[in-house]
C-alpha cells in the first residue's frame, strides 16, 4: 500500500502547533517514515493538491477562508484539526463578543487609510467572524491545545493510520498534575481551571507553578457548578470567573448565548 | 521581451500568508506588490476587558514562533503601566530567556528556510539524504535552542511560567550549569553550520537599496530585551515615543498595517540592530561578520540572514557570561517574583525579538482590566520596506526567466523573515499570465 499523502494548512493562527510539530524534530522522522508529507507551507517549497490528509491549524473567519476549508474537505479523505484556534476558535475568538465593524473600528479605523480600505468590499476584510472549523465542514479528530503537544500530535496520528481509537484523553488536568506530584496551586494562592480542563499536555502549566487557563477546553462533563463555586470561595468576582471560563473557550459562552436566545 | 506575470499565492516557508504579484509587459513593470491575504485576529479589539494578568498569555498567541518576545513586550507594558520593579535575577533570566528565543527562531530561519534556497532545493528535506551531517547538526542546534527556553520559560511556544513581576517557577543551579555546559559543547556545532553557510554565502544576490533601520539601542548591551528606540539616520527616542516613529497606515492590499518614518519605509530586525549596534557585539559575533564581509551600515536586506547567524555567536556568548552572572550568587528560588499592586496606568514595552523592535502598550482601569491596546509587531513595520525593494529590484530582473526573478523575490521576502502571523499573519508569488 502507498503511503498516505499529508498536507498541511492554516488559517487565522500564531502558526505555534505547525511549529510544535516542527519542533518534534528527529521525533517527526518516525512519523514522516509512515506518510508523505506532500504540503507543509511553513517548512517546504513543494506543495501539491493531491492529498488524502488534510491538517488543518486556525479559526475559520471570511468567505474565502470558508470557501478554502471546503475545497481541502472535499479533497481530504480524513481531515484533523490542531489546536485551539481551529478546535474551538482561538482566544482570537473573544473577538466575537463585538461585530465585525466594531473590531475593525478598534483597530483599523484609527490609521490613514484605515476606514476606506477595509470595507468589505475588499475579500481581505470581508465579515471577518471567527469560527471552529467543526462549524463550517466535518472534522474526523480534533487535536487540543495552545499550542499543540507535539507527542500526543504523533500518537493521534499513528492511531488514525492504524484505526484505532483516539488516544485524546477525557479527564482533566488535575489527574495528570496529581500524577506529576505538583503542589496544586490553589495551595498558593492562586486559581486553576485544570479542575475541568481536559488533559493530554501532561499538565504542563501547573508543572511550572502556573495556573491552568484551559487551552484544551472542557472535557465532555465538567463539573462546572463546582467550579464555580470554588473560585468565589477564592474571592474572584463573576467578572473575573467569566474571563477565567472564555479565554480560549468563548465559544462554549457563545453556544450557551445562542442557546438561551433560541429557547 | 515576453510578458511577465508572476502570482506566488501563499508563499512557502515563511511564517503566514503573503502573496506575490509582478506584471511586466514590453520590458515595463505594470505591477509589482506584495500582498498580505492573512484573515485579521483583531487583538487590539478583543484584549479590551480582559485582566492585567493574562495580558501576555493571551497577545503571545499573536505569533508562536515569537511568543517568547511577545510575551516580555507585553510584561514590559503591564509592568511599567503598575511601576513594577524587577529583581536583577528577573532581568538576567529574560535577557537569557530572550537569547533563546533569538538563537531558536535564527537557527531555524537560516538551517531550515533559507539554507534550502542557498543550496538549490526546495525544503530541508531533500537536503536529509544529500547532506544528512548539516541537517543533523541545525537539527541540534535547534533542539539546544528550544531545550533553553524551555528550562527558563516553561515551554518554547507560548511559554507559561513568565508573569508580571517575575517568574512562577526558576530553574536550580544545577540545571544551569548543565545548560552552560550544553552551550559551550555546542559552539563547534555552531562554528560547522556557519562554514556550510558561508561556503554557500556566494548565492546570495547583490541587491542594495538604501533604506533606514530601526531597532534598540543600549549603551552597555547588544539591545534585545530593553533600550531605547535609535535609528541609522540618527536619531534616539524613549520607547513612550514609539508613535512618532511608526505611522501605522493602511493599505488595501494588506490586512497587516504598514508604517513608515522619516524616508518611504524602514526596515526592523537582525541587519537592523547589526547596523545600528554593531560595536556592542561579543568578539566571535564581530569575527564571523568579518568572515561574510558584513560590516555597516550594510543596505542589501538579503544580508539578513548573515546577520542572524552573526547574532547567534553573540547570544551564545552573552548567554554565557549571564549564567556565569548568575551562579556566582547562586539562582534565588524564594524571591522569584515582585509582589506589587494592581493600579490604573498605562504603559509601553518594547523588546527587540528576531524579527525585529516590537511594541505593547496599554492602558488598565483601576481593577487592572484593559482597557485600551496597541500592539506593533516587527514583520508589519518590514511589510512597507519590502514592498519598496519589490519596486526597486524587479526591474533590474527583466531580462531573466520568469522562474528566476520569481525565486529571488521569494527570496527577497524570506531574507526579512516574516512571519505574518504575527502581522495579522501570509505568502504568495502570482504571475499573471
Ligand atoms: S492553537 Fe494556539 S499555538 Fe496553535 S495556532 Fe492557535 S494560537 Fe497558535
Ligand atoms: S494545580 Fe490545577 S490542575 Fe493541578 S491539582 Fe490543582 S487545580 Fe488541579
Ligand atoms: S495546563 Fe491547562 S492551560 Fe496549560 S497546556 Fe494544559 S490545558 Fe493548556
Amino acid at each position: 500500500m502507498s503511503k498516505p499523502r499529508v498536507a498541511f494548512f492554516d488559517f487565522a493562527s500564531c502558526e505555534g502547533c505547525q511549529l510544535a510539530i516542527v519542533n518534534l524534530e528527529e521525533a517527526i522522522i518516525d512519523v514522516v517514515g509512515l506518510i508523505d508529507i506532500v504540503s507543509f507551507r511553513e517548512a517546504m517549497k513543494e506543495h501539491s493538491e493531491d492529498y488524502d490528509i488534510a491538517i488543518i491549524e486556525g479559526s475559520i473567519t471570511r468567505p474565502m477562508d470558508v470557501e478554502r476549508i471546503k475545497k481541502i474537505r472535499a479533497q481530504a479523505k480524513i481531515l484533523i484539526t490542531i489546536g485551539a484556534c481551529a478546535h474551538l476558535g482561538g482566544v482570537q475568538r473573544l473577538a466575537n463578543q463585538w461585530t465585525p465593524e466594531e473590531n475593525k473600528a478598534e483597530v483599523y479605523h484609527r490609521h490613514p487609510g484605515g476606514t476606506e480600505h477595509t470595507t468589505d468590499a475588499n475579500k481581505f476584510f470581508n465579515q471577518p467572524r471567527q469560527r471552529a472549523v467543526d462549524e463550517v465542514v466535518k472534522v474526523d479528530a480534533a487535536i487540543p491545545g495552545c499550542p499543540i503537544n507535539g507527542t500526543e500530535f504523533a500518537k493521534v496520528l499513528l492511531a488514525l493510520l492504524q484505526g484505532k481509537s483516539l488516544p485524546i484523553p477525557d479527564y482533566p488536568v488535575c489527574v495528570e498534575c496529581k500524577k506529576n506530584e505538583n503542589i496544586c496551586v490553589f495551595e498558593l494562592g492562586k486559581v486553576c481551571m485544570g479542575p475541568v480542563t481536559r488533559a493530554g499536555c501532561d499538565s504542563a502549566c501547573t508543572n511550572r507553578g502556573h495556573e491552568c487557563e484551559g487551552c484544551r477546553g472542557l472535557v465532555s462533563d465538567p463539573h462546572m457548578k463546582a467550579q464555580t463555586d470554588v473560585l468565589e470561595k477564592y474571592g474572584l468576582t463573576a467578572d473575573d470567573i467569566l474571563r477565567r471560563k472564555t479565554t480560549f473557550t468563548y465559544r462554549y459562552e457563545e453556544e450557551a448565548q445562542a442557546q438561551k436566545g433560541g429557547e | 521581451m515576453s510578458d511577465i506575470n508572476i502570482k506566488v499565492e501563499h508563499l512557502t516557508r515563511v511564517e503566514g500568508h503573503g502573496n506575490i504579484i509582478m506584471n511586466a509587459s514590453n520590458g515595463q513593470i505594470e505591477k509589482v506588490q506584495w500582498q498580505i491575504s492573512e484573515a485579521p485576529r483583531f487583538f487590539e479589539s478583543f484584549v479590551r476587558g480582559r485582566a492585567w494578568h493574562e495580558m501576555a498569555h493571551i497577545t503571545c498567541r499573536i505569533c508562536g514562533i515569537c511568543s517568547i518576545g511577545h510575551t516580555e513586550a507585553s510584561l514590559k507594558a503591564t509592568e511599567a503601566a503598575m511601576g513594577i520593579e524587577l529583581s536583577e535575577q528577573t532581568k538576567i533570566l529574560r535577557r537569557l530567556i530572550k537569547a533563546a528565543e533569538n538563537l531558536q527562531s535564527h537557527v531555524l530561519h537560516v538551517g531550515y528556510l533559507v539554507a534550502p534556497d542557498l543550496l538549490g532545493v526546495d525544503s530541508v528535506f531533500p537536503l536529509i539524504a544529500t547532506h544528512p551531517e548539516a541537517v543533523k547538526k541545525i537539527i541540534s542546534l535547534h533542539r539546544l535552542a528550544n531545550e533553553m527556553s524551555n528550562l527558563l520559560a516553561g515551554r518554547t511556544i507560548h511559554p507559561n511560567c513568565m508573569i508580571p513581576g517575575g517568574f512562577t517557577s526558576v530553574p536550580s543551579d544545577k540545571e544551569m550549569r548543565a545548560l552552560k555546559q550544553k552551550l559551550v559543547d555546542a559552539i563547534p556545532t555552531f562554528l560547522d553550520v556557519a562554514e556550510i553557510v558561508l561556503a554557500n554565502a556566494g548565492a546570495l544576490p547583490n541587491f542594495t537599496r538604501e533604506t533606514e533601520f530601526i531597532a534598540l539601542t543600549a549603551d552597555d548591551e547588544y539591545a534585545l530585551y530593553d533600550g531605547d528606540i535609535g535609528s541609522t539616520d540618527g536619531g534616539r527616542w524613549p520607547v513612550e515615543k514609539y508613535l512618532e516613529i511608526t505611522n501605522e497606515f493602511v493599505v488595501p492590499q494588506s490586512t497587516a498595517k504598514y508604517t513608515k518614518h522619516a524616508r518611504d519605509s524602514y526596515m526592523v530586525g537582525a541587519l537592523a540592530r547589526f547596523n545600528l549596534n554593531y560595536d556592542k557585539l561579543s568578539p566571535l559575533a564581530k569575527e564571523w561578520a568579518a568572515k561574510f564581509g558584513l560590516s555597516p551600515v550594510c543596505h542589501n536586506p538579503f544580508m539578513n540572514s548573515v546577520a542572524q547567524l552573526v547574532e547567534c555567536f553573540n547570544d551564545v556568548e552573552t548567554t554565557l557570561a549571564w549564567i556565569d552572572k548568575l551562579l556566582a550568587t547562586g539562582m534565588d528560588q524564594e524571591n522569584i517574583c515582585t509582589k506589587y499592586e494592581v493600579k490604573a496606568g498605562r504603559g509601553v514595552g518594547a523588546t527587540d525579538v528576531p524579527r525585529g523592535i516590537l511594541f505593547h502598550d496599554y492602558t488598565f482601569d483601576e481593577n487592572g482590566i484593559c482597557t485600551k491596546a496597541n500592539c506593533i509587531i516587527p514583520t508589519n513595520q518590514n511589510h512597507n520596506n519590502i514592498q519598496h525593494d519589490f519596486e526597486a529590484l524587479a526591474p533590474t530582473l527583466l531580462d531573466k526567466p520568469e522562474k528566476e526573478i520569481e525565486l529571488t523575490l521569494e527570496m527577497l521576502v524570506r531574507a526579512y523573515d516574516p512571519c505574518i502571523s504575527c502581522s495579522c499573519h501570509y505568502l504568495d508569488v502570482s504571475w499573471k499570465r
